[in-house]
């Protein structure tokens, strides 16, 4: 497998897949729609060929030969401007234990929203595009290394969400996408200056000895690497490192979404199309933890121990206040999309209590939050389809209508409120175990076990409104599902079941990678 | 038999009614004959587990273990590798336990053919209870906290799916969200208290856990955490088991097909909170134990009360699970661990009976379950009667019937208790109970089946059930009789069950956080031991044991006096009575209020407060975030302005400003010579005046 | 009395006459007036030219500038004249006023 650049291939597959799509012409929309399926169907045969060929063993985080199908090679090499020295941007691509959760996860979520998207009628062939083009920056964003490539693929996937959403989305779609675009791009300009603030405080050696800055991730982890002067340098006794930990911090919540930042998240998931929202709340958001984990964390150990307290008590207003905010809500997408808020609040808590329990499973829960939720939305936008409402107080009856719909609504309301045997449970549970084990921040977590109660209420009160009661007679037409929509529900579902039953199969690929991050954390190198 | 084909057994007995869940929901549709596939597959169990029953008691004293891991975590720093296993553990409760089951699942699903049939969603209903009796002997067979909680959750779905069989109508939907969440309620805490555990143990396993107790080795070293897990965990059990003040959910489970009731709200998954409790129970400190039994008797006492106003048969037999249930915990808070689980099994019995016994009257009936237009069903219905009536005298516990024996057991204990501690009110709340439960249970009999029928209509359709649903009638009031127990009627101690299967075990608590009585004589701590009461306990017990038998025996012949007296008799006109202590009587048929005040409070204004935190989050955070964007966009609209008028003007009025000069002096340019010439003539002249060169 | 007839004299005759030279120019509308003007203010130089010369250390140079200048006034005289008639004959007079070509 070594030499062969999979992870180039799995990144920039879909913008080959983008030039076929431009290339064919505009009328073939079978064509193009098959396209863009069998290239995210190639996606995730690879992902999966990653899975095969992954060394469970091999940690990654901070090192860069434990890290697997590594690709480096120089990409800007300049050789001396002025005052800027030498300036040298590495194209590095790497998974370890906490990348290939997510990279699985983009690959199957991107799979099933083609499926999703297959009732897409406005113009088919901008459509497809957009969203391949959305794939290959969701997918650099997990496998990359180095920052500056890290932050193109950030930015890169915000462009055609903005598009995926303003042009295909609902009635206040400019609105929501406008939104969308401008508070995501907030948050990136705090990313961009911390870069910029790290690669002028830290140095890399070459092979011949020279010391250039760098943008590479795993370099900037290294605390020799930092210059006596450095702005960001722990040497530095007037550093500003703790405010640049709240900066980074601040780009990467507005992502996940924290509380207060998490009000686009509504508005996007209410305009964006069935398939956007599904890659929105299974992929987009699961950058923001990602960030934190692969980039704020080990770069600023001391100020993550520091913060945790802060971090739990976050995740513990996005619990329940995403909760009780989703308890109240009239619209079923609104509802799912609280929901989320809820939901990646777990994941905050798991990463806050810093042990290898807690952060277990705030990537299992990423993953699973990831499955579950793209579940929930797609299950929003089947009723969507048909009865072009959402109110959740229209409905009423339709699991006499429609059962098997019925049960997969069922498989992911269950597996969304926790219900053991189904994956969502293990990742709470390992999340709250990691976080209770913590002295300083129990009763955060004692707390925060009010959200299983309040997940119950929403969730079987909209399960409630929505599938039982009297049928209302307005809905009696309604068609039980179809083979397109079965092909999307019951993947999804194998998943659920699969991990709830058996969740070594995702536990053990990052159990070394979360072991060495936490011990990086508390005792570095 | 060796221990290896017992642990397979169990194993396949634990899952063969999940496959026929799977089978069903798969392929149901397609053959509707496989619900016969599922009943099939209960009798299979039901003889394993009797199999299992009878070499666990007769070959093995110890108990067995088995157990897999899960799930690993290792080597992480700080913690230490973390081990989740999966096991069960087959000792004599289990055991016992397991036959219990499977034999009211089995009897439940063979009445169900007849009491479903012609239900659109029959195979569906066979499906859902396969998936109960799956859940329910996990939580029966399991070793571990961890799989408890699984189990537990699982069994509240099949419950939660049961209860909402018939979804269309909007009071089933109602009943099984509120079953469910009203549980949760519960599993949060028992959630709390299982992480309290883990937190300091790193195991799930009852056995490391409790080993660990036994050395010393307290949760974050106190005896308070100790007795918070306890408290925490038996919350699980106030959620499961309906106790007060969670017990708002069973009687409105009632909504479920009877059988269902019958299975689920009454014999078993009811039970399964005791049975948690009889688990933990070694780990419970005098202070947890305590709080155990005044929830239990407080919840016996206040379902007793409510029970005798119910109109409706299953929510009188609804009350009456929640009140024998508060029976049961309060027994087990008293320290009389062995009637407690010896009153869950005779219970368990009597009550399905009873169940089953009203899902008779009401299939019958068509669907009529108010007791107020039934009566005169005795001649109808003989099998029914007379089972039902075994039933009620066990619950009643009048002699020679298996309720006699555990009640009276848990009475005694009660009032040991009361003389040892001085909590005398929770042998009172005992006695008054079994008096209230003796008159209520009699109401419901002799309005349902004595006397004259009162809806002459309904009355005449009404017909003996077929075999397929009073065999199991039959089955389970046989099974509420004392000789299954014991030889004596009147000494439930000297039988096999109590004598030889179970006993109450050794606690692991530290000594100084005990009751004087828990506290063995002995020093060694063994913990699978039977425990060695100190010799003042025994004496009390003996001091105890005809006084507590009398009394019981009185109040309850009291009981059906009086329940006689009022409606067979009709010596006092009940509804005379009623009218004059209307107050009390309104507050026992509205269940105390009970669900008006939840209502108003805890649902209610969680409600509320999610409706102003939506407000909040639409208008103040929204708003902040939408007044940043006016405000900037108000910011640009005023610098666009300033670029246009200020900037911008600037720029053209430069331009204007020498247009207009020019265009001034224009005028000077006349083309003419000589005027060029006196302008500098007079130039000159001013020059030389400005620098005077002379 | 005697006047001793010095520098200032001959500069003040000079400036005199390039008075009238210039006011010769500015106010005659007749072409024919204004070079008549010039010639005043070219023989004024020349007065003053010829006063250094005697009364400065310059030896004879004024005195020969002086005659290049009469030389110059002549041919100057004799094209300007051409001019005049020039124009006379594009504008039919040499009145100055008129001609205001130059403007444009």
């Amino acid at each position: 497998m070594s030499g062969f650049p999979i992870l180039s291939l799995i990144t920039f597959l879909p913008i080959l897949g983008m030039i076929i799509v431009l290339i064919l012409p505009k009328e073939q929309q079978k064509h193009i729609k098959y396209t863009t399926l069998i290239i995210t169907a190639i996606q995730v045969i690879l992902a999966i060929i990653l899975l095969a060929n992954y060394n469970y063993s091999a940690a990654g985080v901070y090192e860069e030969k434990s890290f697997q199908f590594i690709e480096k090679f120089r990409w800007i090499e300049i050789s001396e401007i002025s005052w800027l020295g030498k300036v040298k941007i590495d194209y590095f691509l790497g998974i370890d234990g906490i990348s290939m959760p997510m990279v699985l996860l983009t690959a199957i979520i991107s799979f099933i929203a083609t499926i999703s998207s297959w009732n897409i009628e406005k113009s088919v062939k901008g459509y497809f595009a957009l969203f391949l083009l959305l794939d290959t920056g969701m997918m650099g964003v997990f496998v990359a290394l180095d920052f500056f490539l890290f932050y193109i693929f950030w930015e890169l996937m915000l462009l055609p969400m903005y598009f995926l959403i303003g042009i295909w989305g609902g009635p206040r779609k400019e609105y929501a996408a406008i939104k969308f675009f401008i508070y995501t791009l907030f948050g990136s300009v705090f990313i961009l200056l911390v870069m910029i603030g790290l690669y002028f405080s830290a140095t890399e050696t070459l092979a011949d000895g020279t010391k250039v800055f760098t943008f590479n991730l795993l370099q900037l982890m290294n605390p020799n690497n930092y210059l006596q002067d450095g702005i960001l340098s722990p040497l530095n006794p007037h550093n500003l490192r703790f405010i640049a930990y709240l900066a980074l911090f601040v780009g990467f919540a507005i992502k996940i979404p924290m509380f207060p930042f998490h009000t686009w998240l509504p508005d996007a998931h209410v305009e964006a199309p069935t398939p956007i929202s599904v890659i929105l709340a299974g992929v987009l958001l699961k950058m923001g933890t990602y960030g934190i984990l692969r980039i704020s964390y080990p770069i600023f150990p001391e100020i993550t121990r520091q913060l945790m307290w802060w971090i739990a008590l976050f995740g513990m207003i996005n619990i329940i206040y995403g909760a009780l905010v989703a308890l109240a809500q009239k619209d079923f997408k609104k509802l799912i999309a609280y929901s989320s808020v809820s939901h990646m609040g777990y994941v905050l808590l798991g990463m806050a209590s810093l042990s290898s329990t807690g952060i277990t499973g705030a990537i299992f829960q990423m993953f699973n939050h990831g499955t579950i939720t793209a579940m929930l939305f797609l299950i929003v936008g089947v009723i969507y389809d048909r009865a072009h409402t959402r109110g959740l107080n229209d409905f009423g009856g339709l699991a006499a209508q429609m059962p098997v719909y019925t049960g997969f609504v069922t498989v992911a309301f269950f597996a969304a409120i926790g219900l053991p045997s189904l994956s969502g449970f293990i990742s709470e549970a390992l999340v709250f175990v990691g976080a209770f084990g913590v002295t300083n921040i129990r009763i955060i977590t004692m707390i925060s076990t009010l959200g299983i109660l309040l997940g119950a209420g929403y969730m079987l009160w909209t399960l409630q409104r929505i599938f039982f009661g009297p049928l209302n007679e307005k809905w009696s037409s309604l068609k039980d599902l179809e083979f397109r929509e079965y092909a999307m529900f019951a993947p999804l579902s194998a998943i659920i079941i699969f991990l709830g039953v058996y969740p070594s199969a995702m536990l053990n690929i990052m159990n070394t990678s979360v072991n060495t991050l936490v011990s990086f954390l508390f005792n570095g190198q | 038999m060796t221990e290896y084909l017992l642990v397979t057994l169990s194993i396949i007995t634990l899952f063969l009614p999940v496959f026929g869940f799977a089978t069903l929901i798969f392929f149901g549709k397609k053959f509707p004959k496989l619900y016969l596939f599922e009943v099939g597959i209960l009798f299979t169990a039901l003889i394993i587990s009797i199999l299992i029953l009878f070499a666990k008691l007769t070959y093995f004293d110890k108990d067995i273990v088995s157990s897999l891991t899960w799930f690993i975590l290792s080597n992480a720093p700080n913690t230490g590798t973390v081990n989740i296993e999966l096991g069960i553990k087959i000792d004599n409760i289990t055991a016992i336990m397991l036959f219990v089951v499977n034999l009211i699942s089995a009897l439940v699903h063979l009445y169900s053919i007849e009491y479903m049939r012609g239900d659109k969603r029959y195979t569906r209903y066979f499906a859902y209870l396969g998936l109960f009796t799956f859940s329910m002997l996990g939580i029966v067979l399991t070793h571990n906290l961890l799989m408890m909680y699984i189990f537990w959750e699982l069994v509240g779905l099949s419950s939660y799916l049961l209860i909402g069989f018939w979804f269309e109508k909007k009071s089933a939907a109602d009943a099984s969200k509120k079953a469910f969440i009203v549980n949760r309620v519960g599993d949060v805490g028992m959630f709390i208290g299982i992480l309290i555990l883990f937190t300091n143990y790193k195991t799930f396993t009852f056995d490391t856990i409790f080993h660990q107790i036994s050395i010393g080795n307290l949760p974050f070293g106190s005896e308070a955490w100790l007795t918070a897990a306890g408290i925490l965990v038996f919350m699980g059990a106030v959620g499961k088991s309906a106790q007060f003040p969670l017990h708002v959910w069973l009687p409105d489970a009632m909504e479920g097909p009877t059988p269902v009731s019958a299975l689920i709200h009454a014999a078993t998954m009811v039970a399964a909170g005791v049975y948690l409790v009889t688990r933990i129970f070694v780990m419970l400190t005098a202070d947890a134990m305590l709080v155990i039994a005044i929830v239990g008797a407080l919840t016996s006492f206040v379902a007793a009360t409510i029970a005798i106003t119910q109109n409706d048969i299953k929510k009188v037999l609804a009350y009456s699970t929640v009140s024998q249930l508060g029976y049961m915990i309060m027994s087990l808070g008293v320290g009389a661990y062995v009637f407690a689980f010896f009153h869950l099994v005779t219970h368990a019995f009597f009550k399905a009976c009873l169940f089953l016994g009203s899902g008779s009257v009401i299939h019958s009936m068509h669907h009529e379950q108010d007791i107020r237009n039934m009566g005169g069903l005795r001649k109808k219905m003989p099998i029914t009667y007379i089972t039902f009536l075994i039933s009620t005298l066990a619950i009643s516990g009048i002699p020679l019937t298996s309720g006699f024996l555990s009640k009276d057991g848990i009475l005694a204990g009660t009032l040991v208790f009361g003389k040892l501690t001085g909590h005398w009110l929770i042998p009172v709340f005992g006695f008054t109970v079994a008096a209230l439960t003796a008159f209520y249970m009699f109401r419901l009999l002799i309005l349902t089946f004595h006397g004259e029928p009162r809806d002459h209509h309904k009355f005449e359709h009404a017909h003996e059930s077929p075999l397929v649903m009073t065999a199991p009638l039959i089955v389970l009031a046989i099974l509420s009789i004392f000789i299954f127990y014991t030889p004596n009627p009147f000494s439930p101690d000297e039988g096999w069950f109590l004598k030889n299967w179970v006993k109450t075990p050794q606690q692991v608590t530290p000594v100084s956080s005990r009751f004087d009585f828990m506290k063995s004589e002995s020093k060694n701590i063994n913990i699978h031991g039977e425990i060695i009461h100190s010799e003042l306990y025994t004496e009390t017990l003996h001091w105890a044991h005809y006084p507590a038998m009398m009394l019981s025996i009185t109040l309850a012949g009291l009981g059906i006096l009086f329940a006689f007296m009022f409606y067979q008799w009709k010596k006092v006109n009940v509804d005379k009575l009623t009218e004059k202590i209307k107050p009390v009587y309104n507050f026992s048929l509205n269940k105390w209020y009970i669900d008006e005040l939840y209502d108003a409070t805890a649902v209610g204004q969680t409600l509320n407060f999610s409706k102003v935190l939506a407000w909040f989050d639409n208008n103040i955070i929204d708003g902040i975030v939408n007044g940043s964007a006016w405000i900037t966009k108000s910011f640009s609209n005023l610098s666009g302005l300033f670029d246009n008028y200020v900037v911008d003007g600037l720029v053209n009025f430069t331009a204007f400003f020498s247009g207009f000069v020019g265009f001034s002096l224009k005028k000077l340019q006349t083309g003419k010579v000589q005027t060029y010439i006196v302008f500098v003539v007079f130039s000159v002249i001013i020059l030389l005046l400005i620098f005077k060169p002379f | 009395m005697t006047v001793n007839v010095g520098l200032t004299h001959f500069l003040i005759i000079s400036a005199i006459l390039f008075s009238l030279g210039i006011y010769g120019i500015i106010t005659r509308k007749n072409a024919v007036m204004v070079l008549m003007g010039i010639e005043l203010i070219l023989n004024s130089a020349n007065i003053n030219f010829v006063a250094f010369a005697r009364y400065g250390n310059f030896g004879f140079s004024g005195q020969i500038i002086a005659l290049f200048v009469i030389i110059l006034a002549a041919a100057e005289a004799a094209i300007a004249l051409a001019i005049v008639l020039n124009i006379y004959k594009t504008f039919s007079n040499v009145n100055v006023d008129e001609i205001d070509k130059l403007k444009e």
